[in-house]
């Protein structure tokens, strides 16, 4: 073996310390890489992707089966401008039941035999395809949520009330079903007398464009019969609503995915630079028995790329590991199915590493091959005399306990060291702060977007889904329905506060199209509408309306608008704006506002506070018992409940911050590990002299204090600017302006308790070199040059 | 006759399976002795010493020191014993760099406890004591060898130790501070302080010691009054 070789294995033997750290650095460093960079691809353009992997539909046509004919729709599929087609899928709407017998939402039941066909390709999530009759794939997106595989839904009010077994769980990028059966399957979910329905997927030419869309499904239509199309569903409306409900997780995880990266490349730039300068007075030695400067870098180069080697490949593997279960919240929070590992990118973060450590080792060895040899020996274990002395001498005058103090004056002796130590404890406060900020501006918009502050709630319709028929509408409730629910909601002990909700479509003057008025009945400031500028309605005559309406009206809050019903027009002042993520021009407004011209407004839904200290179980059973005879149901409220989509998030947050806060501590484990190592000598001394164990390990711990403490403080600081940063950029990716609830989430004390946060980080990465500072031997420490 | 302030029976150590650097050693030094440990490099002198201080521990063999069983010590206990039993001066001073001298000196007595007025008393009068008290406030770095002894002789005795231990004391010194930390000795010994002393310096021996005690190959080769008798036995 060569010379240099020899002095690599040892390098890499004799300082075992020195090289774990390196490689557990890079490892944990690549794992938080691979999955950023992972997460950030998967945010790029997420529907996009996915609809072009699984080749999505352009258009989805749902055509009356007795007014067209499968041999109709198949030659619809040659006409101009089609270059590829699914279909024609039988289809039907049905609400199964559970096994509890609770009646689940309307599904759009298709039937397909094959997940694959040129259009729509439906990847499963879980489980298998149909193979045969009796069996059912359920959408990933169907809003009753997947079942476990295994269970059994029944299809009441149908001949033999058919039972299908759910054998797996997909998701169609197109939205084309809620689930999918074997074709012959349909026919017994289609109720007798009742028409079947086709579906047929289209993918165009040219379909960029909703006029391109329009022509497309007229060719179609023309073709295929365009008295027998029920429905159809274009994928830009699809994109939309995708993107905008993923708008608002997307710079989210783009920020986390692109701090990890960011604090990887430093941390393993900080470990490798530590670990060659630490080695400087070797080098000296190296150069002292006629190693040339080239051979001293070639060394250190492959003494640092040997660890690190094993880092990224166990930091590759880890991050492969963890991304699967991240993707697959990813592409829940997406709703695609797509969103798997990119094999460039451990190619990509491998290379960067490699490339990184070999750059930050050959930097730091040239320097210090460079350095007069004489000058490199001269390099003491010990820091250069002078630096921090003004600390120690007043550290000792602190009436605290000497083990304490003369830690508190460390970081001043390295003042180089305790910057980089610092910047690792900045970067992890600042994630922990912001990913505790964007948790909980997450679940204040889940809160403000829900409207739900109400405990109890009574709904008189249930809405469907899908490109099939419109909207059910609410079940007419007459003046008299509407009054005795009113007096046994109020009746009921334990009510403090109600108000109930109507819908309608209104016009508005100088705008196309319809705006959804929701007419209030009693004051419903408290039932969870979070004002983003202004106030809500207080009288007859106001109405809050949601950003989206003052852009596409063009209007301001305290303008008038006027708003139209039956050719009746009715004036309303808008006096704020609600916080209510929407496409569609909504508007919120005392019922009495329509008193003149919608007497017969009808309340969709009641909305029930319940005085403090009401049992919600046994308000809602007993309001039941007295609602039995009227045919609607109380349930509880969905106030504090949480979505699937923020305890992703949440799971998310708390997943990428451990890594990040892990990363962080490595860093800093790694500045405490060289100080520790260089300072052994005088541990020797202190131990000596009758320094205990604990007194050891506290002195070391408290060697991080400061720097935890300034870290944290700066890292908190830093953690909420980014919040207000992304956050809003958020909101606007999602077209809303967020509500300062949502916006202003740090509460001082918190802030407080996540400052605290840089001195936990700094705390956990000394206690192993403390430890380790405890066990050595006092003699052997003595010993050590 | 007085208890032994030190007492080592059967005493053998091991390192990594190799010969013994010390070997069934034993040894007992009655309180207000000086005591030279004489031996070649590698003889086990340092051994010896680093048992004594409680910084290691015997392979097989029992050590008691001023009633205690050193080795049967835990760390922190070996820690406490340490601080109240035993004070030590090195060939190298093994001043902390970054502290005063006074800082250096009272570091002992914080690490007991010790109210800080109080230590920086007999800091103070220990140091006025090794004429030492002008560099109070000095770092250790613009001492002389000598100088730095003395301030380590300071602090090894702030916490009034049963036990001095000195590990080649002059080693590092030139002969005028070679000579001031030999005097230095004395005075402590006149003082009744119980000394230890591991040293290849004969001179030193004869001049501090009122008994050598000769190591060679991790074994007593020779025990007596003198450095000639000792070389006799």
């Amino acid at each position: 073996m060569s010379a240099t070789g020899r002095v690599v294995r040892s390098g890499v033997g004799r300082r075992r310390v020195q090289t774990i750290v390196i490689g557990l650095a890079t490892m944990i460093a690549v794992t938080a890489s691979v999955l950023g960079g992972s997460l950030v691809v998967a945010s790029s353009g997420p529907f996009d992707r996915a609809f072009a992997q699984q080749h999505g539909a352009h258009l989805t046509a749902q055509f009356d089966a007795a007014k067209t004919t499968p041999a109709r729709l198949s030659a619809s599929t040659k006409a101009a401008g089609v270059t590829g087609a699914a279909g024609p899928f039988p289809t039907v709407s049905a609400a199964p039941r559970d096994a509890a017998d609770r009646e689940l939402a309307p599904m759009t039941v298709v039937g397909r035999t094959t997940p694959d066909g040129g259009v729509d390709d439906v990847p499963l999530s879980q489980g298998r395809w149909v193979t045969g009759p009796g069996q059912i794939v359920l959408s990933a997106d169907y809003p009753a949520g997947p079942s476990p595989l295994g269970v059994m839904l029944r299809f009441t009010g149908l001949p033999e009330s058919p039972t299908l077994t759910v054998v797996g769980v997909a998701r169609s990028v197109s939205r084309t079903a809620d689930a999918w059966v074997s074709p012959s399957d349909v026919a017994r979910l289609t109720a007798p007398g009742a028409a079947g329905g086709y579906q047929m997927l289209y993918r165009f030419a040219e379909a960029g464009t909703a006029a391109q869309l329009a022509r497309n499904r007229a060719t179609v239509t023309a073709v295929a019969g365009t008295e027998a199309l029920t429905g159809s569903q274009s994928w830009l409306i699809v994109k939309e609503a995708n993107d905008r409900n993923t708008a608002l997780f997307l710079p989210f995880l783009v920020a986390f995915g692109v701090l990890g990266v960011v604090m990887s490349v430093l941390i393993v730039g900080n470990v490798i630079a530590s670990a060659v300068g630490a080695g400087t007075r070797r080098i000296g030695i190296l150069k002292a028995v006629g190693f040339t400067p080239a051979q001293v870098v070639r060394a250190y180069v492959a003494q640092a790329l040997i660890p690190a080697a094993f880092g990224i490949a166990a930091g590759v593997v880890a991050g492969n590991l963890l991304a699967i279960p991240v993707l697959a919240d990813a592409d829940q929070l997406y709703g695609t199915t797509t969103a798997g590992m990119a094999w460039w990118v451990d190619a990509v973060v491998v290379a960067v590493a490699i490339a990184l450590v070999a750059l930050t080792a050959w930097a730091a060895a040239w320097r210090a091959g460079r350095l007069r040899t004489v000058d490199a020996l001269a390099v003491g274990r010990t820091p250069r005399p002078g630096r921090g002395r003004w600390t120690a001498r007043l550290s000792a005058r602190l009436p605290l306990p000497r083990p304490l103090t003369l830690g508190l004056a460390h970081p001043f002796t390295r003042p180089t060291r305790a910057t980089a130590m610092l910047a690792a404890i900045v970067f992890g406060a600042t994630t922990v702060t912001f990913a505790v900020g964007v948790a909980a501006s997450l679940n204040q918009v889940q809160v403000a977007k829900d409207h739900a502050a109400a405990d109890v709630v009574v709904d008189t319709f249930t809405p469907s889904r899908g490109p099939g028929p419109a909207p059910d509408a609410p079940r007419p409730l007459t003046a008299e329905q509407t009054a005795a629910i009113t007096a046994a909601i109020k009746a009921q002990p334990g009510t403090a506060r109600l108000y109930s909700v109507a819908t309608t479509e209104v016009a508005v003057a100088g705008t196309a199209g319809a705006a959804r008025l929701y007419a209030f009945n009693g004051d419903a400031s408290w039932g969870g509408y979070e004002m983003v500028a202004g106030r809500w309605f207080t009288r007859p005559g106001e109405a809050a309306v949601p950003g989206t309406f003052l852009t596409a009206t063009g209007t301001r809050i305290g303008d008038t608008v006027t708003l139209t019903d039956h050719g009746k027009a009715v004036a309303v002042r808008i006096v704020g704006e609600v916080f209510h993520p929407t496409n569609n021009l909504l508007v919120f407004t005392d019922a009495a506002t329509f008193a003149a011209t919608k007497p017969t407004l009808v309340a969709a839904s009641f909305h029930i506070g319940l005085t403090d200290g009401t049992d919600v179980t046994g308000y809602v059973t007993g309001l039941n018992s007295v609602l039995a005879s009227s045919g609607f149901t109380a349930q509880p409220g969905q106030s504090g409940d949480s979505s699937d989509t923020i305890v992703l998030l949440n799971a998310l947050a708390a997943l990428l911050t451990l890594m990040l806060v892990v990363v962080a501590g490595m860093g800093v484990l790694n500045m405490v590990v060289l100080d520790t190592r260089e300072r052994v000598r005088d541990l020797g001394i202190h131990k000596a002299l009758g320094m205990t164990p604990r007194q050891t390990i506290t002195m070391v711990i408290a060697s991080v204090i400061v720097t935890g403490l300034t870290g944290g403080a700066i890292g908190a600081s830093a953690g909420v600017a980014l919040h207000r940063v992304v956050v809003p950029a958020m909101g606007h990716n999602a077209g809303v302006t967020l509500p300062v609830s949502v916006t202003d989430v740090y509460q001082p004390a918190n802030l407080a308790i996540l400052g605290l946060g840089g001195l936990l980080i700094a705390i956990l990465g000394a206690l192993l070199p403390a430890g380790w500072a405890a066990r050595t031997r006092t003699a052997v420490a003595l010993r050590t040059e | 006759m007085a208890m032994p302030v030190i007492e080592l029976r059967d005493v053998s150590r091991r390192y990594d399976g190799g010969p013994p650097a010390l070997c069934d050693t034993s040894l007992s030094i009655s309180p207000g002795e000086a005591v030279a440990i004489l031996g070649p490099s590698g003889s086990g002198k340092s051994t010896l010493l680093n048992l004594i201080a409680g910084l290691d521990r015997p392979s097989s063999g029992t050590v008691t020191v001023a009633g205690v069983r050193v080795d049967k010590l835990t760390e922190a206990g070996s820690a406490r014993y340490r601080r109240d039993k035993i004070g030590m001066v090195f060939q190298f001073f093994n001043l902390l760099d970054d502290l005063t001298v006074i800082d250096n000196v009272v570091l002992p007595a914080q690490l007991s406890g010790m109210a800080r007025d109080a230590a920086h008393r007999r800091a103070a009068e220990l140091l006025g004591a090794l004429g030492v008290a002008r560099h109070a406030a000095a770092y250790p770095g613009r001492l002389s060898g000598g100088e730095r002894q003395r301030v380590a002789v300071a602090r090894a005795l702030i916490n009034r130790p049963t036990l001095l231990l000195a590990d080649e004391p002059t080693g590092a010194l030139d002969t005028a501070s070679g000579d001031d930390v030999k005097r230095l000795l004395n005075d402590l010994h006149a003082d009744g302080q119980t000394i230890v002393l591991v040293t290849h310096d004969l001179a030193l021996a004869e001049s501090c010691a009122t008994r050598v005690v000769r190591l060679v190959d991790g074994q007593v080769v020779a025990d007596g009054r003198t450095v000639t008798a000792g070389r006799a036995r």
